[in-house]
């Protein structure tokens, strides 16, 4: 089940327009790049990036910068905080008639799960929690990759990291419910494998005033281990097997944008990334894999039931 | 211009309204908190047009701060002590970017163990973030330095951020006469703000602060820091002349007092320096030649300053209010090697630690201090620190040792 569109039909219907050149020195197949291209293509023009420590503040490193858009590194722990500067200080501007409204900005925080989850979490909740009028892309690897992928609190259990080498026994903070607690206009998930998806959540976000929060699944070849070019095929699993939920969350109430019919078992997603090789060989973890399934299934039944849907046909 | 009695924190808001700031990002601290609280007041009743808001902490005040005054706005705030620590990361940051804002910090004491007096550990762990950095010793003091650091901050020579210390308690809560000048000499003094470096906006876009992973790229940005911040020394001097030729209060990098035909002088920073000054007169009805210097720039370090008035004397001390373990004094050491090269540098330089955590500095301090100045013959030119520590402070550490069930180390 997908939810109606309301603004692109078809990939033809999406935004010729783009904001960020090739040529980046990101890895192959990052799936948090090709988010942030397809965002800023329904952003359109006028935008200031404030980006946190992570692999994107690798995106402009002088004198080169792939985005036409206006860029502000910031601190790992802070760029909420200095979406809050910019943001305040182009207000008072405006409202002092100092600057045209033709220079006014859109302000997008970009931030990874290292920052989100863990050390900008504050500034951000803060932000939030002021209303600040601003957008908010994380793209989740679901470690710290540009350090070589060490363990992070958007982990999933199981995950191998450079630093839980047998596979993590903590489960993956839920920051979209973190978010939404704090009431903001607007939160979603996204994922670079549906651009249409993406597109509509942020148009639909475009006429909101406030926080508009966005959560991507940053496929990763290089810290999940797999080749990059199955970023797509391993984003697509994702979805399919139900790991990945795709959902928006507006003045609080949650829907879920896509609901699959039949969940593929989550083995089909695991097996193909390095991370979890050590569930499949040398000794099949299967009570490990088992207990990731029931997961899965366990919240596609809570949707089924919040939601009215028809459940899907578990695996 | 009108006369009041404010406190320092009071003054400091003063400095910061009177320069029409645009914004205030602010979290509260002691003992800074009086300062925000001034300007929230006055953003709530239309006497500041722009906007106050509180963040979540330091870290993010300071950021938010860098941010608005690189998107063009003049930007105030205020910290102290653990705060400015916590905002560590960001006074470097926003430095890198040069970001012309005004930070007040009120200094207090750091933890551990955490304590709310002054002295100037906090505010010298800052000395290296790019910052130009000014000590106030008087309220008067801490609103001029304001309307001079926005202009010292905003000059296309300088473009980086400027700090301007008040000691906590001593200055902050300490109510003194101010003269508080007329709104159109301010700004006659220091016009509204016109940004002259890039800005954030959508007709020009532009990428602050980004990843430089060139060496000599790197080597290069860093020493233009250096460059601005050595510029605001002959920047200070201009602003400061201008200051005095409107409103009649001169600054220079360094105060001296009495320091003419003096033979010895004393060095400090701060509020503990009317003290030090109390003791100089009390020595000169004794027909003592001794003076008092004191550091108001801190940087830049006004080294050509500090070497004309230090060489040719017999012997000074510097007496830091701040400790470095395994080293001693701060401010001590830099003097130290500013002195070094030259020719008729004292043949005594010796250094004394006290007033940590907001400790007096008694009479019997200043005599103990000259005495081992005029009385060590053979005294190395460059010394371990003598902390300073009194019987009453001994009696009073056995008393609460006492009740902590503790001796005293050492007996």
């Amino acid at each position: 089940m997908k939810v109606k569109r309301e603004f692109y039909r078809s990939f033809k219907d999406l935004p010729s327009e783009e904001y960020l050149s090739p040529g980046s020195p990101l890895c192959a197949g990052c799936g948090g790049l090709t988010t942030l291209r397809q965002m800023h293509k329904v952003l359109g023009d006028n935008v200031v990036i404030v980006d946190a420590a992570g692999c994107m503040t690798l995106l402009a490193i002088y004198p080169f910068t792939p985005l036409r858009s206006s860029w502000l590194y910031t601190t790992m722990g802070s760029p909420s905080a200095g979406a809050q500067g910019l943001r305040d200080a182009l207000d008072v501007l405006l409202a002092k008639h100092r600057m045209s409204a033709d220079d006014n900005l859109q302000v997008l925080v970009l931030a990874g799960d290292g920052s989100t989850y863990g050390m900008g979490l504050s500034a951000t909740s803060a932000a939030i929690h002021r209303g600040l009028d601003f957008w908010y892309l994380c793209y989740d690897n679901e470690a710290y990759g540009n350090t070589g992928f060490q363990l992070s609190e958007a982990s999933p259990f199981g995950s191998a990291t450079a630093t839980s080498p047998q596979g993590t026994q903590q489960t993956k903070k839920n920051i979209f419910e973190i978010w939404r607690a704090h009431q903001p206009p607007y939160v979603a998930t996204v994922s670079a494998h549906e651009p249409i998806d993406l597109a509509e959540k942020v148009r639909r976000a475009m006429t909101m005033t406030g926080p508009k929060l966005f959560l991507a699944l940053a496929v990763c070849p290089t810290g999940w281990g797999f080749d990059p070019a199955l970023s797509d095929e391993i984003a697509r699993l994702a979805i399919e097997t139900g790991v990945w939920p795709l959902k928006e969350a507006i003045a609080g109430q949650v829907r879920h944008t896509y609901i699959p019919r039949r969940l593929r078992p989550v083995r089909e997603y695991l097996k193909l990334q390095r991370r979890f090789r050590h569930l499949f060989q040398p000794t099949l973890w299967g009570e490990t894999l088992t207990y990731i399934q029931e997961q899965v299934n366990i919240y596609w039944q809570s949707v089924a039931k919040a939601e009215g849907a028809k459940q899907p046909t578990l695996a | 211009m009108v006369r009041m009695l404010l406190t320092g924190n009071a003054a400091a808001a003063w400095g910061a309204r009177l320069a029409d700031i645009d914004y205030v990002p602010a979290f509260p601290i002691t003992p800074q908190t009086e300062i925000i609280e001034s300007l929230a007041a006055w953003f709530a009743d239309g006497t500041l047009q722009g906007k106050f808001v509180t963040l979540d902490s330091e870290h993010a005040m300071m950021t938010a701060a860098g941010a608005a005054a690189a998107t063009g706005v003049r930007t105030f705030t205020a910290t102290s002590s653990q705060g400015l620590l916590y905002a560590m990361e960001a006074l470097y940051t926003i430095a890198g970017w040069r970001a012309p804002l005004v930070l007040v910090n009120v200094s207090r004491g750091l933890s551990a163990p955490i304590t709310l007096g002054p002295d100037h550990n906090d505010v010298l762990a800052a000395r290296d973030t790019g910052f130009v950095q000014i000590h106030a010793e008087t309220c008067q003091e801490v609103l001029d330095s304001i309307l001079m650091a926005f202009h010292i901050a905003e000059d296309s020579r300088v473009w980086a951020p400027v700090l301007v210390n008040l000691d906590g308690f001593y200055l902050s809560f300490t109510r003194e006469s101010v003269d508080i000048p007329d709104e159109a000499a301010v700004r006659s003094f220091l016009p509204a703000y016109q940004p002259k470096h890039p800005v954030f906006r959508a007709s020009q876009p532009m990428a602050q602060g980004v990843a430089v992973l060139d060496s000599s790229i790197y080597s290069y940005f860093r020493y233009q820091l250096h460059r601005a911040v050595e510029n605001a020394g002959p920047v200070h001097a201009e602003v400061s002349a201008r200051f005095q030729a409107q409103f009649g209060r001169p600054y220079g990098a360094i105060e001296t007092y009495d320091t003419d035909d003096a033979e010895t002088l004393l060095v400090m920073a701060g509020s503990f320096a009317t003290k030090g000054k109390a003791a100089v007169r009390h020595w000169r009805r004794q027909g003592k030649r001794v003076g008092l210097v004191r550091l108001r720039l801190i940087r830049p370090l006004p080294v050509r300053e500090l070497t004309e008035v230090l060489s040719g004397r017999r012997a000074v001390a510097v007496l830091d209010q701040s400790l470095s373990p395994g080293l001693g004094g701060i401010l001590y050491h830099e003097i130290a090697a500013a002195l070094a090269a030259s020719p008729q540098r004292p043949q005594v330089l010796r250094s004394f630690i006290g007033g940590l955590g907001g400790k007096d500095i008694s009479q019997a301090e200043f005599d103990y201090l000259l005495e081992e100045l005029e009385t060590v013959k053979a005294t190395p030119y460059f010394g371990q620190p003598e902390l300073l520590f009194t019987e009453r402070d001994r009696a009073r550490v056995r008393q609460q040792l006492a009740l902590a069930g503790k001796s005293p180390e050492g007996g």
